[in-house]
């Protein structure tokens, strides 16, 4: 079949600002927006540019916004979207060239959770493994499998319209370690959460949940963590 | 001079083995990690099954059985001193993954879950035992998270999105490497004590792979421009179930939770070529075991591909036959809820690009290009040796896939990689520190970054004939018709022909985007001329092979030839030509015999 991408573009280089390309080739309904991006850029225009890596939706470079909707191009076939397609970078950060955007504001909104587990209890004498139950790890797989791809964050009008919104991505590796029975900075992380910067912010749109493309019940997660921290218990 | 940084340790690659490294080294050394991407995109976050350990949580298990099955699975290649470290290592290191934070599945008990994984056996029954440590079929990307998170706890510097193009050597010494930083087209220069690689694999050389883009060899390509060799390249391991086509992978867990590969006449295909541990033999035995089906026509529709079935009905079947039991002694038995639990990702990516759903059918799999076993030669402190006498590159290091060890030999293990990138990611950066802290800088070169840009300029200066995307699609091809999972000469010479064909008409890429910042055009230039070499490197390596062992499988020398071919191959680069030296095996509890599943 035959497929249409208007791309957005901008080179900070030459452009004063940014426009749409329109570009036509063959495609099968199974490739992914990716292999047709991939194509695009190594047959009709070595110019444009965006990230990629790992093209199975595991390691979360290719954000991007597809007929208007956040998701990871190489997750998306071209079935999925139909034979015209919109090609934009991702909503709230800055572009810097083409379809790649300023991931700083986004990384740093994570170190912000202290995302890392902490424990600064003696480790078992025996040397071995701390012991979990099953239960206590079920608690919080899902929020375990965040790729840090910011499909959530870009899509949140909350995020949108502050420069200082931490943004559901990081509130999803906070409740991972919050919800983590070994972990012992839950206290100090809800601290962090709870101020105006943090779970305020979410106004419960949902679209965090639709855009996450690790199916991660996000806005479920922050309801979590807003119980927490109306009513100061993990349970 | 602008742009020059200085740290006593730098790190190339943010994987698993570059991030353990960097964690360890930044305890003593100022160090930096370098990377071309965000570390958390790095490809060690899609290791799916586990990582190998003798924890014996669940049943019987030691680390010597885990090493004699790592030995056997090398088809006696691995060095055994360096495999006997590493699997003693193996318990203590995934407790400190798990003290780190890591949320590793549970047993009933609270103790981290093991599942079985091909070639991983108890040595007095010769059946499947239960050694992959497991978060879901995510154990790689939990580990990358963890490491991620432990370096951002404990301040690690990283340079984001800085690609590297050379390295500096000065009188044989390691003295740093110049990158370009892709937001702005800067070159840098990093005057470092000790640079350690860890720029992970290159399965990007072959058309069906389960790599990233980024898997462009670069840190084996680097080195083997300042003259290091390249070790048993020949030595690749293609997967055996990728998705057909598309050549994602699907975790040899799906097999370890009781899946079978079914030809196309309905049969479980797998006794037949190993009668004891069947589906979960080794991965070399297993892609050469379809390959075979395939070749014979019992492919699906006569088709090159087969099914993976993991539907509870048919692995409940199979594992009546098997007569497989649970640890309590009762029969082993699924559904496909448990299924689902087990294994979300690869069943998500079954729904995703085939619309398959493995819960109700089975999945079309081919072999897809998935590791490399060759490498930088290293011995275990992760101390890189230039020679077949073992002499040590002062204040050069590598880890992790683009290192050899050898743990691996001539097949690897599944589960055993993430092992490798822990211990050998922690030692490397454990020895580069205390060297660092033992050492003075080297002079640096004057104009350091000069090679560089000139190696970059050429990509600007050719006639504009030739495409990256159509050379790369040619090597690609190439390579997967007549180097992958059966050789034979008359292929590998093909190959090897027009490996050299591709190579010329690289010269003739003009790459059209002229501005600095984020040109990937210009970086995927340099990225297929690594591979070339890299290609290149590999046919030359297996053309010499004049035997079959672990993934290097020929059809015109069939057998093991351990009288003649039981050594390594150190490949180097010299005026422009691959010219090839030998290295002995160590040998030390398990003399050589034949390899039965």
């Amino acid at each position: 079949m035959e497929v249409t991408l208007k791309i957005f573009r901008y080179n900070p280089e030459v452009d004063q600002k940014f426009h749409y390309e329109t570009y036509t080739l063959e495609a099968e309904e199974t490739d992914r927006v990716l292999d047709v991006l991939e194509r695009i850029k190594g047959q009709k225009d070595g110019t444009l540019s965006f990230r990629r890596s790992c093209a199975h939706g595991v390691c979360g470079s290719d954000a991007l916004r597809i007929n208007g909707r956040n998701m990871l191009a190489c997750k998306t076939l071209v079935r999925d979207v139909g034979e015209k397609i919109t090609v934009e970078p991702i909503l709230g950060l800055k572009v810097i060239k083409d379809l790649i955007v300023d991931m700083e504001p986004f990384f740093d909104n994570y170190k912000k959770i202290l995302p890392y587990f902490i424990n600064e209890s003696p480790l078992p004498a025996d040397g071995k493994e701390r012991l979990q139950s099953a239960e206590a790890r079920a608690r919080f797989d899902e929020t375990t499998k965040c790729i840090l791809c910011a499909c959530c964050t870009t899509s949140c009008p909350s995020f949108w319209a502050s420069d200082d919104y931490l943004g559901p991505a990081a509130l999803v590796t906070a409740h991972r370690f919050i919800f983590d029975d070994r972990d012992e900075a839950a206290a100090e992380r809800m601290q962090i959460i709870s101020e105006t910067s943090g779970l305020a912010r979410c106004h419960t749109a949902y679209n965090c949940t639709l855009a996450c493309p690790r199916e991660i019940p996000i806005t479920q997660a922050i309801g979590e963590l807003k119980m927490v921290s109306v009513t100061g218990k993990l349970d | 001079m602008e742009n020059l940084h200085q740290f006593d340790v730098i790190v190339i690659g943010a994987g698993g083995a570059g991030l353990m490294a960097g964690l360890y080294a930044s305890r003593t050394a100022k160090t930096a990690v370098i990377s071309k991407l965000y570390p958390s995109r790095s490809h060690t976050g899609a290791a799916q099954g586990g990582i190998a350990a003798a924890l014996g949580n669940i049943e019987k298990d030691t680390p010597e059985w885990h090493c004699y099955d790592t030995v056997k699975g090398s088809d006696y290649l691995g060095d055994q001193d360096a495999i006997e470290f590493m699997t003693n290592e193996a318990p203590q290191i995934v407790y400190e993954l798990e003290h780190m934070g890591l949320p590793f599945d549970r047993t009933p008990e609270g103790k981290i879950a093991q599942r079985p994984f091909g070639g991983h056996t108890n040595n007095e029954s010769g059946r499947p035992v239960r050694r992959a440590c497991h978060a879901a079929d995510r154990t790689g990307h939990m580990i990358l998270q963890t490491l991620y998170q432990q370096c951002i706890k404990n301040k690690v510097n990283f340079f984001d999105e800085f690609q590297v193009v050379d390295f500096l050597m000065v009188d044989g010494k390691a003295a740093g490497v110049v990158a370009v930083e892709l937001a702005t087209g800067q070159l840098h220069t990093f005057h470092a004590k000790a640079v350690i690689f860890a720029t992970g694999g290159h399965g990007r050389i072959w058309e069906i792979t389960s790599n990233a883009y980024a898997l462009t060899g670069d840190g084996i390509a680097l080195a083997l421009r300042r003259g290091i060799p390249a070790q048993d390249m020949e030595f690749f391991q293609f997967h055996p179930t990728g998705i057909y086509k598309l050549g994602i992978l699907i975790t040899e867990g799906v097999r370890g939770e009781g899946g079978v590969l079914i030809n196309g006449k309905g049969e479980r295909f797998m006794p037949k070529y190993a009668k004891t541990v069947k589906d979960l033999a080794s991965r070399d035995v297993v892609s050469r075991s379809m390959y075979l089906e395939i070749r014979d026509g019992r492919g699906i529709n006569g088709q090159n591909y087969v099914y993976l079935d993991v539907r509870a009905e048919t692995v409940n079947k199979y594992a009546a036959i098997d007569g497989r039991t649970n640890p309590d002694g009762t029969p082993y038995t699924v559904t496909g809820e448990e299924i689902l639990k087990k294994l979300p990702d690869i069943i998500d990516f079954c729904r995703t690009y085939l619309g398959v759903d493995p819960i109700t059918q089975p999945m079309p799999v081919q072999p897809t290009a998935h590791y490399a076993m060759g490498g930088i030669p290293t011995n275990v402190y992760g101390e890189v040796l230039l020679d077949e006498n073992k002499t040590v590159v002062p204040g050069l290091f590598a880890a992790g896939e683009c290192a050899c060890v050898s743990v691996h030999g001539a097949n690897r293990l599944g589960c055993n990689s993430l092992l490798d990138i822990v211990v050998f990611g922690k030692h490397a950066g454990q020895r580069a520190a205390e060297y660092a802290n033992g050492a003075d800088f080297a002079a640096l070169p004057t104009a350091p970054e000069q090679p560089a840009r000139a190696a970059l300029e050429v990509f600007y200066k050719g006639d504009g004939a030739e495409k990256v995307f159509d050379l790369a699609n040619e090597m690609k091809h190439e390579m997967f018709a007549n180097m992958g999972v059966f050789r034979i000469e008359e292929g590998m010479k093909h190959a090897l022909a027009k490996i050299r064909e591709l190579k010329e008409r690289i010269k003739h890429i003009k790459v059209s985007d002229s501005g600095k910042i984020f040109n990937m055009e210009l970086i995927n230039a340099w990225e297929l001329n690594n591979l070339l070499e890299l290609a290149e490197v590999t046919t030359v390596s297996a053309l010499a092979r004049q035997e079959s062992r672990g993934g290097h499988a020929r059809e015109d020398f069939p057998k093991r030839d351990d009288a003649n071919w039981l050594k390594h191959t150190l490949a180097y680069k010299k005026d422009g030509k691959v010219e090839l030296k030998y290295k002995t095996v160590a040998i030390t509890k398990y003399q050589p015999k034949e390899r039965v599943y």
